[in-house]
């Protein structure tokens, strides 16, 4: 296998685009990475969309965006994992130039999910549950993770100010990136006075219902030295799934196939979870962000909770988590997700961040998943 | 949800029919062609026990499209006494009751009346055991 870097980042900001369709969005930010890296030909492309079917009425995605973006005939892949979809995307594209097949692959993600009704978007989404043996119970995705909360408490005594910690400290870190949707800092008590959606989850431990896309170009890294920009090199990639169901897992209070895929990502990369200078996780819900940093080892099972409370997880703290603001904060159109993860990382490694930035920052990693945790992505990049 | 759909749960939905591994025991809720567990194609069909305990629960207050107008309702993953786990509506309860380890008995109940065939579909729901 050869090794990969990435080369070029493209995402314009977030929020609700209704003047932009779902294509000009996608080819926008596809635009913005192949100028990023300096290159005006594909060798081929991946989209991450969980559902532009339901949200979009457009199936055969791939080939739409293909042609919009002016590279007819190239290969072009739509891969779906729910809100892993993006970081499925990049791993895809990954081994294809890992593999030698092709030099210059566009990895993507695009959700335009705000012009169906908020109802409609619950129900796209829940989608990614077991439709059947969960979607019988009218539990909502929101409803999972409180049960994955409550389950924590119950186990480990994390506190409801713990969690809203987590959305506070991410609004902080949004409201210094441009491309935020919701760039404004809130409170703890913000947050526990919001509007409950799923006990004991409100409104502000919960991601939103965003419009937007990233994408990134990779390269051999061999290659680096022909474009314009420096490279980031892709030293690890793991993935794995798990049951969608959430009952059907022995542990509640634990995110098994975040834990393995890291394992796979640091094994390749020849890292632990010491050397990582800071991470882009999957903050669908506060609880996430939590049960994320135990399952990348970055803190004990149970000292997720304390640990955020403690800041450590802040800018300047001992491993900063989420300096885009994550998506509770930045957004969280789902497909698109990963690869923004990709982006952030990117840009902190080449040091483009302001008043973001991770000091120092040469090693980054990120975590992507779909669903309750039936699906997960973790990449580990590094400053070349 | 069409009828065919409906139809196929039946025996999930209505008597609780569930498989046990003749290799390693594990019990599945539906019931499956391999074992998770142990890769062993063959099962044993039987009726789960109707009790159980939950083991995490919510209060759905924001639903999707589906369940708009049943809203607050209680959620729960429920661990039956036959060792096997699946998510309910918990009903008859009031919320502040909830507990890790409350006392449950699956019962049969409408889940919803609407759906595109005017069927009105049933299926099981927790309720607390009392006394
Ligand atoms: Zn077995």
């Amino acid at each position: 296998m050869r090794d990969v870097a990435v080369i070029g980042v493209g995402m314009q900001k977030w929020g609700e685009l209704w003047a932009k369709s779902i294509r000009d969005i996608w080819v926008e930010s596809a635009l913005m990475a192949m100028d990023d890296a300096g290159v005006d030909h594909i060798d081929s492309m991946y989209v991450g969309s969980m559902s532009p079917g339901l949200f979009s009425s457009q199936e055969h995605l791939e080939s739409l965006l293909a042609d919009y973006l002016g590279q007819h005939h190239v290969p072009a892949t739509r891969v779906e994992s729910a809100c892993a979809s993006g970081g499925l995307a990049f791993r895809l594209a990954w081994m294809e130039v890992a593999s030698g097949l092709s030099d210059v692959v566009l990895a993507s993600g695009v959700e335009k999910m705000t012009d169906v009704s908020g109802s409609e978007a619950t129900h796209a989404l829940a989608t990614a549950a077991d439709m059947k043996w969960e979607g019988m119970s009218g539990v909502t995705f929101p409803g999972l993770y409180a049960m994955m909360a409550v389950a924590h408490m119950h186990k480990y005594g994390t506190t409801r100010q713990q969690l809203a910690q987590v959305a506070v400290k991410n609004h902080e870190n949004g409201s210094k990136n441009p491309r935020a949707q919701f760039p404004m800092r809130i409170t703890v008590e913000d947050v526990i006075h919001s509007v409950q959606v799923a006990d004991p989850l409100n409104i502000l431990d919960c991601s939103p219902i965003t419009d937007g896309a990233a994408a990134v170009i990779l390269v051999p890294a061999d290659q680096v030295k022909k474009y314009k920009k420096p490279g980031v090199k892709v030293t690890g990639s793991g993935h794995a799934t798990d049951t969608i169901a959430l009952h059907s897992r022995e542990d509640l209070a634990a995110i098994r196939a975040a834990a393995i895929a890291a394992e796979g990502a640091y094994r390749m990369a020849g890292k632990t979870p010491k050397d990582i200078d800071f991470a882009e996780v999957h903050d669908c819900f506060t609880i996430a962000e939590i049960l994320i940093s135990e399952a990348l080892g970055f803190f004990e099972p149970g000292q997720g909770g304390p640990a955020a409370e403690a800041g450590w997880t802040a800018l300047g703290g001992r491993i900063p988590i989420n300096p885009s603001g994550g998506l509770k904060s930045k957004g969280h159109p789902v497909g698109a997700t990963g690869v923004a993860q990709i982006v952030e990382i990117t840009e902190q490694l080449r040091g483009e961040c302001g008043p973001r930035q991770v000091k120092g920052a040469r090693v980054g990693l990120a975590q992507n998943m779909g669903g309750s945790g039936g699906s997960c992505l973790v990449h580990i990049l590094e400053v070349m | 949800m069409p009828p065919a759909r409906a139809w196929r749960n039946y025996p999930q939905l209505y008597r609780l029919e569930a498989a046990r591994c003749t290799k390693c025991g594990t019990v599945h809720f539906p019931p499956r062609l391999v074992c998770s567990h142990c890769r062993n194609r063959s099962f044993e069909t039987f009726r789960l026990g109707r009790t159980g305990q939950l083991v995490s629960y919510t209060v759905i207050r924001t639903p999707s499209a589906e369940f708009t107008g049943q809203a607050p309702f209680a959620v729960g993953i429920v661990e039956m006494d036959d060792r096997v786990r699946l998510t309910a509506q918990v009903v008859d309860v009031g919320f502040d009751e909830l507990r890790v380890g409350l006392p449950v008995r699956l019962e049969f109940r409408r889940i919803s009346a609407e759906g595109e065939s005017g069927v009105i579909h049933y299926g099981y729901k927790a309720a607390p055991v009392r006394g």
